[in-house]
């Protein structure tokens, strides 16, 4: 896609930026927000991956060594899905780079509604606070902190925990969740309204379809998540309601099924807007572009759609009936079908090419080879059948982190490096960016493929304690975290080296095979962008 | 309850000896599914075997095809790219091969979900009921057999007794061989789930509900069985094994004849076994 910018001239851009306190604080620029969030995400993501990084390294060895109590672990478990989900995950790829470069992408000046984007970001981190201080607060008889799992199944997130620890996260969730509610409200108005002239939707780049069906997921699964957890509230209440307490004619399972109904869809968000970026990578780097653009965009409206008549195959082993499982079962294999065709096209848009293996595309390819293991094993999984000896053991542990470590994680990794130069002007210095991919690329594998033979072998999730039996891949795993922490190291090294030698980043650092408005742009680009509106030639490429 | 527990620690030694080849849990070091002991389980280790190619084989075909990709069109071989950006055929292939794939993986699939879930015509019931922290087992079949609690061993009496530490159990359930039974699933508080690998057998125990499961252990498969709930319920999820005793139907009869006691009977079940081996 080529597009000439008209009326391009410099000077026209309002180049005058508030100062300090207004401009990060009071923000409405959504390239500042972007930053915001960006920042945001790699905070928390220390946060989330110091929680795991001892939890492996309880797990080298049987006993109990590393925690003071159980309790802790649990507390750790939970803690470490609920921040990488809500507060790396998905505000890095939605609230980072979506607020970056969707107007962009799109040449619209900013977002449709630039106050409530701040209000977005804003309610991230009260959010983050309040799960920060359920640590620090009773969550039930045995310690401080909330230690039900991520999922917050009741009875132990309502009786099981009455401390206040789960009702901070309660509150914060639901900060979180009308965080991203907004945003997606947001990035819908902006998108559907606010393309350049010329700009159709059938030409809109891919990330920011991505985008858009990302928001869609949101708008539409993050109110039942707020729903249930209001439930819990009220249920957790003395003298409440009883939603999910057998006792008072509720019921448990109730819960999980409004909690999945939503938690789908989440994998999703999750990892659609990595998609997107992944498109975008695979072409530059291939200069080529993106093969079966129609097929990729609605290979997305597929998965999105499909991805909300799937959620039970989470709940195989609740004693459902077995006809919906039935059901459930070749639903959930229907998506392998699109997501095929987005692994094939992505080949396809290379094969033919002339590709250069720069760090963003590394991360682009280990991102595919991956994410198709990931992909693989859900299929596995899907046979509920099957899933029987599966279900909440380690091997659905490797499988969802091999989809979100390695697949949304690596995506963020690379945009990331797609972008930092369009981000920040600077460039970054390839030796340590290629040190940090390695590190990570091999720390992650080892960490995560022995998890499918403890899967395998019938080792539960959530334990702290394991029989003897499972000692030697703990302990391989648990080597993987020590690599892995080493790329984190070279991540921070790479990122302090870049701002302390400032070189320069070009308009259009990746040459000729990105296309995208964003190239368009000077490294940074201006405040505002697009004060006169790119006007999209008619081309026939698609 | 500790004098059950004193008695079964010294006389599971013995058990344990005399059907050593049986036992079935977690393998040292292993990476694939433990062995099968019920037809359900037979079926089921044979799907994941078939999935498994399938998937290898996929993973395998990216893995080569990129490859080939990357270093057949590399900037250095491949100056000028293509630009190519539709080919029918190919979209239409790309679809349709994962649909008959996926219809060749969904019909064994669905006749094993059937298989398992669909109880047969059962010969005897046991009803387990998850408790924070252990499992109780009930014998509504036979009045003389008293409900009884299954705790945990704690590492030194498992050491003692020479029982794998978070598997062994003082009280394991026990059930006759080659015998079609119901297991009634329930919880008394949390959520927890009541499962044994090598049966393929996961059951979640839910407050207010009464889930139904069913295993058949193959003949001269007698033995001691060991799984672990599989559902967080606090602090001691990781404390609360599952054991079962699959005895001979004579051995059975005879526990059920002395009330279920596990003194003297233990020892005659493993007689029972030593007899059914030979």
């Amino acid at each position: 896609m080529v597009a000439i910018p008209h009326g391009d001239d410099h000077g026209a851009y309002g180049d005058d930026k508030p100062g300090f306190f207004a401009r990060w604080f009071y923000s409405t620029n959504h390239k500042d927000i972007g930053t915001l969030y960006l920042i945001f995400g790699i905070i928390s993501g220390l946060i989330g991956g110091y929680l795991s990084f001892m939890m492996r390294m309880e797990l080298a060895a049987p006993g109990i060594s590393v925690f003071n109590s159980e309790h802790d672990y649990l507390v750790f478990a939970s803690m470490h899905g609920l921040i990488m989900i809500f507060f790396m995950v998905m505000p890095a790829l939605i609230g980072g780079f979506g607020n970056w470069f969707v107007p962009i992408m799109i040449g619209a000046p900013d977002m449709a509604f630039p106050r409530m984007n701040n209000l977005s970001f804003w309610l991230l981190p009260t959010a983050l606070i309040c799960l920060l201080i359920s640590f620090l607060v009773p969550g039930s008889a045995s310690g401080d902190g909330f230690g039900g799992g991520w999922v917050m199944y009741p009875p132990l997130s309502t009786s099981g925990s009455p401390g206040p620890a789960f009702d901070f996260i309660i509150i914060g969730l639901l900060a979180a969740g009308f965080s991203s509610i907004f945003g997606a409200i947001n990035f819908i108005t902006t998108i559907l309204n606010m393309r350049a002239p010329g700009m159709t939707m059938h030409k809109m780049p891919l990330f920011a379809w991505a985008v858009l069906v990302t928001a869609f997921l949101l708008l539409l699964a993050l109110p039942v998540l707020a729903a249930s957890l209001f439930m819990l509230f009220t249920d957790r209440i003395d003298g409440g309601t009883g939603f999910f307490d057998p006792a008072m004619g509720g019921d448990p399972e109730m819960f999980q099924h409004l909690f999945w109904f939503f938690g789908h869809p989440e994998v999703y968000i999750m990892i659609l807007p990595a998609f997107g970026i992944v498109s975008h990578v695979v072409s530059t780097f291939s200069k080529k572009p993106v093969f079966g653009y129609l097929g990729m965009a609605y290979a997305m409206v597929a998965i999105g759609v499909v991805g909300f008549v799937v959620w039970a195959h989470h709940m195989y082993t609740v004693g459902m009936d077995v006809d919906l499982k039935a059901y459930f079962l070749a639903a959930t294999l229907v998506i392998a079908v699109p997501t095929g065709v987005k692994i094939f096209s992505w080949l396809a848009t290379m094969w033919g090419g002339s590709i250069t293996y720069t760090i963003p595309m590394q991360w682009a390819l280990a991102f595919i080879f991956l994410f198709v293991v990931g992909g693989v094993t859900g299929v596995m999984l899907a046979n509920a059948g099957v899933d029987v000896a599966l279900h909440d053991t380690y091997y659905v542990v490797a499988h969802f982190h091999y989809v979100l470590s390695m697949g949304a994680v690596f995506g963020i990794f690379c945009g990331f490096y797609y972008w930092f130069g369009k981000m920040s002007g600077y460039l970054y210095n390839k030796w340590l960016a290629a040190a940090h991919f390695w590190l990570f690329f091999i720390g992650v594998n080892v960490i995560f493929f022995p998890q499918h033979f403890l899967g395998l072998n019938s080792m539960p999730r959530r334990y702290i304690d394991y029989p003897a039996e499972f000692e030697l891949w703990n302990q391989v795993s648990s080597a993987g975290a020590l690599i892995t922490l080493a790329g984190v190291a070279a991540f921070f090294v790479m990122l302090i080296e870049a701002f302390i030698r400032k070189r320069p980043a070009s308009d259009s650092y990746w040459g000729e095979g990105a296309t995208t408005l964003e190239w368009t742009l000077p490294s940074p680009p201006p405040y505002h962008q697009f004060n006169t509106l790119p006007r999209i030639e008619d081309t026939d490429e698609h | 309850m500790r004098l059950k527990r004193l008695i079964l620690a010294s006389s599971t030694a013995f058990f344990a000896m005399s059907c050593a080849a049986f036992a079935a849990k977690p393998t040292e070091g292993g990476y694939w599914l433990q062995e099968a002991a019920t037809p359900v389980m037979e079926e089921l280790i044979w799907l994941h075997n078939f999935v498994s190619w399938i998937i290898l084989g996929i993973t395998l075909f990216v893995m080569v095809l990129m490859g080939y990709i990357m270093f057949r069109f590399s900037a250095k071989r491949n100056p000028v790219p293509s630009k190519t950006t539709h080919h029918v055929g190919l979209e239409v292939a790309w679809t349709l091969i994962p649909v008959i794939i996926l219809l060749v993986m969904v019909v064994p699939s669905m006749r094993l979900l059937y298989f398992q879930d669909k109880l047969p015509e059962t010969e005897m019931t046991v009803k387990v009921v998850g408790n924070t922290w252990n499992w109780e087992y009930v014998y509504p079949d036979f009045e003389n057999v008293e409900s009884f609690i299954s705790n945990p061993l704690e590492k030194e009496e498992a050491e003692a007794a020479g029982v794998p530490y978070l598997l062994a159990t003082d009280a394991p359930l026990v059930v006759p061989v080659d015998t079609k039974v119901k297991v009634l699933v329930t919880s008394s508080n949390n959520l927890h789930s009541f499962a044994m690998p090598a049966f393929g057998v996961k059951m979640d125990a839910v407050p207010g509900r009464i889930n139904e499961t069913w295993f058949e252990v193959l003949p001269g498969k007698e033995g001691t069985y060991y799984g672990q709930c599989s559902e967080i319920c606090g602090i001691k999820h990781y404390k609360m094994p599952i054991e079962i005793k699959v005895v001979s139907k004579d051995a059975f009869k005879q526990w059920v004849a002395n009330d279920g006691a596990f003194t003297t009977t233990v020892a005659s079940v493993g007689g029972g076994m030593t007899a059914a081996q030979e």
